[in-house]
């Protein structure tokens, strides 16, 4: 549904050119809960922007539905954007309107008979759980509330693509939990297809079913959120989904394992196991749970030994058993 | 002096004043969106307009106002017939207030949220709308209070705009006070003018908070 071909996005400013955004495919798929993650400034916020082309890419093609938007003249983009709308991390509403004619703004500019407008803008802030707020305005409003409305307003073009720029980078642990279910629902329910841009695996273990992460300007892993969860194969994946974020790296002694157990897995006590069968004492240095698609992941960071030969039979013992398992200190 | 003179020069003077900004707003707000506009992180970039009236908008404003009311009464005598009278008088004072008008437009434009005009954008609206239905709107409050700045900066040039053609309580505090040595006249009418501009400030400002929607408690 949205294809992006070697899209590049190079800015000039005065200590040189900045590369934003570094030759990135990616294909996003209808009905796709699609993350984008990365640490700041690694070109993910540019990256979005080049898909409703807010910036336009300096090199690339940004496919929607096989039509290259770059391509497109002035008014058709525009035609183009109410089929694409985004949200933001601060929100961006307009300030002097209430609630109700935010949503109302969309449908405005594109000529919807005011009645309709109405009708529809107190619909959709139903749908987000806003509807006795609708004469409020943004500044009466919470965090989660404003990013509520926003949801509201870009549903108001029927649009086939969400836009989500750090949607709830601004909001505490809870509201963005229940912005992340509002938007999983909005998916499954509208059927629109959601990109979601996050520095938080979080973000992606709730609701996305692929992910794309990016590190300066590149794509340097893609593909199913579980795949990725299981065998990061970048540096950059792997510090993401550590717990406590890449703290191992400061750990000194014996080797350092990641643990990870899927949804099977996990019914099996292997670490009290790894004990007896190796007789060697281990150290747990972190471990968490995730759903992720509705299954269970489970990840334990372990120190391994001192000394090599039990640290080896440890080693043995996870292969045979077939456990997902990596080193995280080199 | 009578209580009629002085209602008489209040009536000129406001009649001036009002004309005078309504028409440099007429002006001012197409410079403005202008000014803003072509800017580099405008809606439209275009930096040789965003040059070319930026320049005249300075010069204008850089020109003393007692010089450029000289400089300007050709064209007065062009666009009314005079130099002097209550028309000649509101040519000088919208050719002085225009720039400085538009500079105000521009700086309460770019006091809107960056983020909400590219929200707009993402939904799909043209330049025009962003004008009309989010710059303005948005902008409101900080408008009404440059335009409070506006109209009374305008009342104040009033009194110099006599020395060339004039009218008004300007006229009444120079003429009796300057030329005739009657103080009284010339505190009273000076008085006027301050509470004039007092009038027009307060009831602008109070009307830029009622309708700022951005204060939560009111």
């Amino acid at each position: 549904m949205i294809e992006l071909v070697n899209v590049s996005k190079h800015f000039e400013t005065t200590s040189g050119t900045v590369e934003a955004v570094n030759n990135v495919s990616l294909k996003i798929d209808k009905g796709d809960v699609f993350g984008i993650i990365g640490l700041s400034g690694a070109g993910k916020s540019t990256l979005v922007r080049c898909i409703n082309l807010l910036e336009r890419p300096t090199e690339g093609q940004v496919l929607f539905d096989g039509v290259d938007l770059c391509t497109l003249s002035p008014a058709q983009l525009r035609e183009q954007r109410r089929k694409i709308t985004m949200i933001f991390q601060s929100f961006n509403l307009l300030s002097q309107r209430t609630a109700l004619k935010n949503v109302c703004y969309p449908m405005e500019i594109s000529g919807v008979p005011k009645a309709k407008q109405l009708e529809k803008a107190k619909e959709l802030l139903e749908i987000v759980g806003l509807s006795d707020r609708m004469n409020s305005y943004p500044a009466q409003l919470s965090g989660g509330q404003k990013q509520r409305v926003a949801i509201a307003r870009a549903l108001a073009t029927d649009p086939q693509v969400l836009l989500c720029d750090e949607a709830t980078s601004a909001l505490d642990p809870n509201t963005t939990r229940s912005i992340l279910a509002l938007l999983k629902e909005i998916n499954e329910k509208l059927g629109v297809t959601v990109i979601i841009i996050t520095h938080e695996m979080k973000v992606v273990e709730q609701i996305c079913n692929r992910v794309a992460v990016l590190d300066h300007g590149n794509v340097v892993e893609t593909g199913l959120v579980k795949d990725v969860f299981l065998s990061p194969k970048s540096e950059i994946a792997r510090d993401l989904i550590l717990p406590k974020g890449g703290a191992a790296k400061n750990f000194t002694g014996g080797r350092i394992i990641r643990l990870v157990f899927d949804g099977q897995a996990s019914s099996e006590p292997i670490v009290a196991n790894i004990c007896l069968e190796c007789r060697a004492a281990v150290n747990i240095m972190g471990a968490d749970t995730k759903d992720i698609g509705g299954k269970a992941f489970g990840q334990i960071l372990l120190q391994l030994p001192g000394d090599e030969a039990s640290a080896g039979r440890i080693i043995k013992y996870l292969d045979s058993k077939g456990c997902k398992y990596e080193e995280v200190n080199e | 002096m009578t209580a009629a003179d002085y209602i008489q020069a209040i009536f000129i003077t406001l009649k001036v004043t009002v004309i005078s900004t309504l028409l440099a707003y007429l002006l001012g707000i197409p410079l403005g969106v202008l000014l803003y506009g072509t800017d580099k992180s405008g809606i439209f970039p275009n930096a040789p307009v965003n040059k070319a009236v930026g320049f005249v908008v300075n010069i204008i404003r850089s020109i003393p106002f007692v010089i450029l009311l000289v400089m300007t009464q050709p064209i007065a005598k062009l666009i009314v017939g005079k130099k002097i009278g209550d028309n000649a008088f509101i040519v000088y004072l919208v050719i002085a207030a225009a720039p400085f008008v538009a500079r105000m437009i521009e700086s309460s434009f770019r006091e809107v949220d960056r983020g909400v005009i590219e929200a707009a954008q993402s939904m799909g609206s043209n330049n025009f709308q962003i004008i009309t239905k989010v710059l303005i709107p948005e902008a409101k409050p900080s408008l009404i209070v440059g335009a409070a700045i506006a109209i009374t900066t305008i009342l104040g040039y009033t009194p110099m705009t006599y020395l060339i053609a004039g009218g008004g309580l300007g006229q009444m505090a120079i003429q009796y006070g300057l030329y005739r040595f009657d103080r009284k006249a010339m505190y009273i009418s000076s008085l006027l003018l301050i509470v004039l501009v007092q009038i027009m400030q307060e009831s602008l400002n109070f009307i830029a908070k009622k309708c700022d929607k951005r204060i939560r408690n009111k």
